[in-house]
């Protein structure tokens, strides 16, 4: 115990120890940047060209129209999924490991949607009447169809971000603050303003520890609505293999099960290049590889589920299209997702495994590989295959819709490496919060 | 009547909730405690005699605002333009049910903001006088104003109660 208490770092050492993160960055940071701007630069570049182009430019032919980047706004939305679990529902739920990764898991969510909600701009070529979807009154006294699943999906990834932005900006304000006194110069100055004058009073605490309760409360079903209505956008359509109920409970599970593993690949570079054990513990992996293993059961048993419907249904096209995914064109991406995902996650059962950095990194790009697909095997193949023959259609990526999704990785990563150097991705009062507090006369 | 206002500064919980209590006993309110973090310790001498704050009230009424709007731009809309799809009535509850609770929850979500910034005082330009940057890092503040004769006395007893430093 005493060994325990010698270890622990006083609050003093939280504030050094989080802001020595934002010290200007190493030549292997910016060598990064660079490799990632090239990317995303090559990205926008494709994208030009498929507006210059057209959609064919992308692949896009009937009954094809959805293919690559509906595949990974999916995936994208999904991976939010797992940052706002942490900071909410795990902080509802009283869980204090979740104090020193929440933090980054917040910022990944908000990268996450901000990249997914380019996939609808991209998908839908001329992105400049986007705005069409939006309610505002026009002289042609037209409204949006609320009854379609896509107008559904603009309100609920639109609440989406807008929450996700303010829970996380509300978190980081005494952070802020705490950097704000920490400098000096200009950085004070912008610290300075973004803090909006926080001085930690008792009076800021009484009301922002109420409303973080509310906010974390009214994140908690926003987060299980917003990929239930994704899934919609599949379920409420005819095509065999997605009108389904299975869909909302199995989207959310398997947002939350991606989401995991990017917290995990994110999170795992930060601690051995930051040398934040001393926050980022075992203890927290060993969490986080229980909780990848949990989801990928349940998520096992959903894929059990889809199956024996397809079979049980006795529904001569729902079973055609089971048959023709599982061993036609796309069976190797079929298969594929099987291993990632129900396979490969089942190594965590070892608490070795659990504990063995490179083990679970591995696994989690695994994972991230195995959800893709998966959503690529709901779409492309459920596509392709539906009622009769003179709608079956195959899809093979071009060079401009690759380049756009690999450019959509590059996207968020510069976001994630820019927030790193500017923000602090552990959080200093929840840190000290789960340290005993500073007491003059010992009584325990 | 000059008005004086006296900065305790404190390393320990424990001391700052003494100093909290003294006060209190020798008839001070009008007093601002500064805290890296919130600790429940000094919340629970605070929150004695106190209204639970009004947060809440503003996440309820943002909340049934966004409710009502939800359900009434999709009813309104919908009656607008009474286009009958896929043979289902033009005000179609379910699907709206889904634009009514994700305008609850985002205008829940904000008004909760405001309620942040409103009741905190907030975005505020300058700092107040009795404000100390080791605030935030690992000390404990306790700022009382008073009238200028019982200066003395309020610094007193933050002394006696442990504060490291005492300033006016």
């Amino acid at each position: 115990m005493n060994q325990e208490a010698a270890r622990q770092p006083t609050y003093a050492d939280v504030n050094r120890d989080v802001i020595r993160t934002l010290e200007p960055p190493s030549p292997m940071y910016f060598g990064w940047m660079s490799v990632v701007g090239l990317i995303l630069t090559a990205g926008i570049l494709a994208w030009t060209y498929q507006i210059y182009m057209g959609m064919g430019a992308a692949g896009k032919r009937t009954p094809q129209m959805w293919a690559m980047y509906i595949t990974s706004f999916v995936f994208w939305i999904g991976i939010g999924h797992a940052g706002t679990l942490i900071s909410a529902i795990l902080y509802l739920f009283r869980a204090r490991w979740r104090t020193s990764i929440f933090r980054g898991a917040e910022a990944m969510t908000v990268f996450a949607v901000m990249t997914a909600g380019l996939f609808p701009l991209i998908h839908a070529g001329r992105m400049w009447f986007a705005y069409w979807l939006l309610p505002y009154p026009n002289q042609r006294y037209l409204w949006p169809n609320f009854r379609s699943p896509l107008v559904w999906d603009v309100f609920a990834i639109s609440t989406y971000l807008t929450i996700s932005v303010v829970f996380f900006f509300v978190g980081l304000l005494p952070d802020i603050a705490a950097i704000r006194d920490a400098s000096t110069g200009w950085k004070k100055k912008i610290y300075g303003a973004l803090a909006l004058g926080w001085e930690g009073t008792d009076r800021q605490w009484r009301h922002y520890r109420r409303a973080y309760g509310l906010f974390a409360s009214l994140a908690t079903p926003l987060v299980l609505s917003v990929h239930s209505v994704v899934s919609w956008d599949f379920a409420m359509a005819l095509v065999p293999g997605w009108h389904s109920t299975l869909f909302a409970p199995f989207f959310v599970n398997g947002a939350i099960f991606s989401g995991f593993a990017m917290v995990l690949v994110l999170i795992i570079p930060m601690r051995y290049f930051w040398n934040l054990y001393p926050y980022i513990t075992d203890k927290h992996l060993d969490a986080m590889g229980k909780l990848i293993l949990v989801t990928s059961l349940v998520l096992t048993y959903f894929y059990v589920c889809e199956a024996f419907t397809a079979w049980y249904s006795g529904d001569h096209f729902e079973r055609a299209s089971l048959f023709w995914k599982a061993t036609k064109s796309y069976a190797w991406a079929f298969w594929l997702q099987y291993v990632c995902n129900s396979l490969a996650p089942l190594v965590l059962f070892s608490k070795r495994a659990r504990t063995h950095t490179p083990t679970l990194y591995v696994v989690s790009i695994l994972v991230l590989i195995g959800m893709w697909f998966e959503r690529f095997n709901i779409i492309v193949p459920g596509l392709g295959h539906d009622f009769y023959p003179y709608t079956w259609g195959i899809y093979w990526p071009t060079v401009t819709d690759t380049t756009i999704v690999i450019g959509s990785f590059a996207w968020f990563f510069i976001l994630f490496l820019g927030f790193i150097k500017v923000m602090p991705s552990v959080s200093i009062v929840e840190v000290k919060e789960t340290l005993p507090h500073p007491v003059k006369e010992a009584h325990h | 009547m000059a008005g004086a206002s006296v900065l305790g500064i404190f390393a320990h919980v424990d001391t700052t909730v003494k100093a909290i209590r003294e006060l209190r006993a020798q008839g001070f309110h009008d007093f601002t405690v500064y805290s890296p973090i919130p600790v429940e310790e000094i919340e629970t001498v605070l929150e004695e005699n106190r209204p639970v704050s009004p947060v809440r009230l503003f996440t309820l009424i943002g909340g049934l605002t966004g409710m009502l709007t939800g359900f009434g731009l999709t009813i309104w809309s919908a009656l607008k333009w009474g286009l009958v799809t896929g043979g289902k009535p033009i005000v179609s509850i379910p699907p709206f049910v889904i634009i009514a609770f994700e305008l609850t929850i985002l205008l829940g979500g904000l008004s909760t903001l405001l309620a942040i910034l409103v009741l905190g005082k907030l975005p505020a330009v300058r700092r107040s006088s009795t404000y100390d940057p080791r605030f935030t890092v690992d000390r404990f503040g306790i700022a009382v104003s008073c009238a200028a004769e019982r200066a003395p006395a309020v610094s007193r007893s933050l002394s006696q109660a442990g504060a490291e430093e005492v300033r006016r």
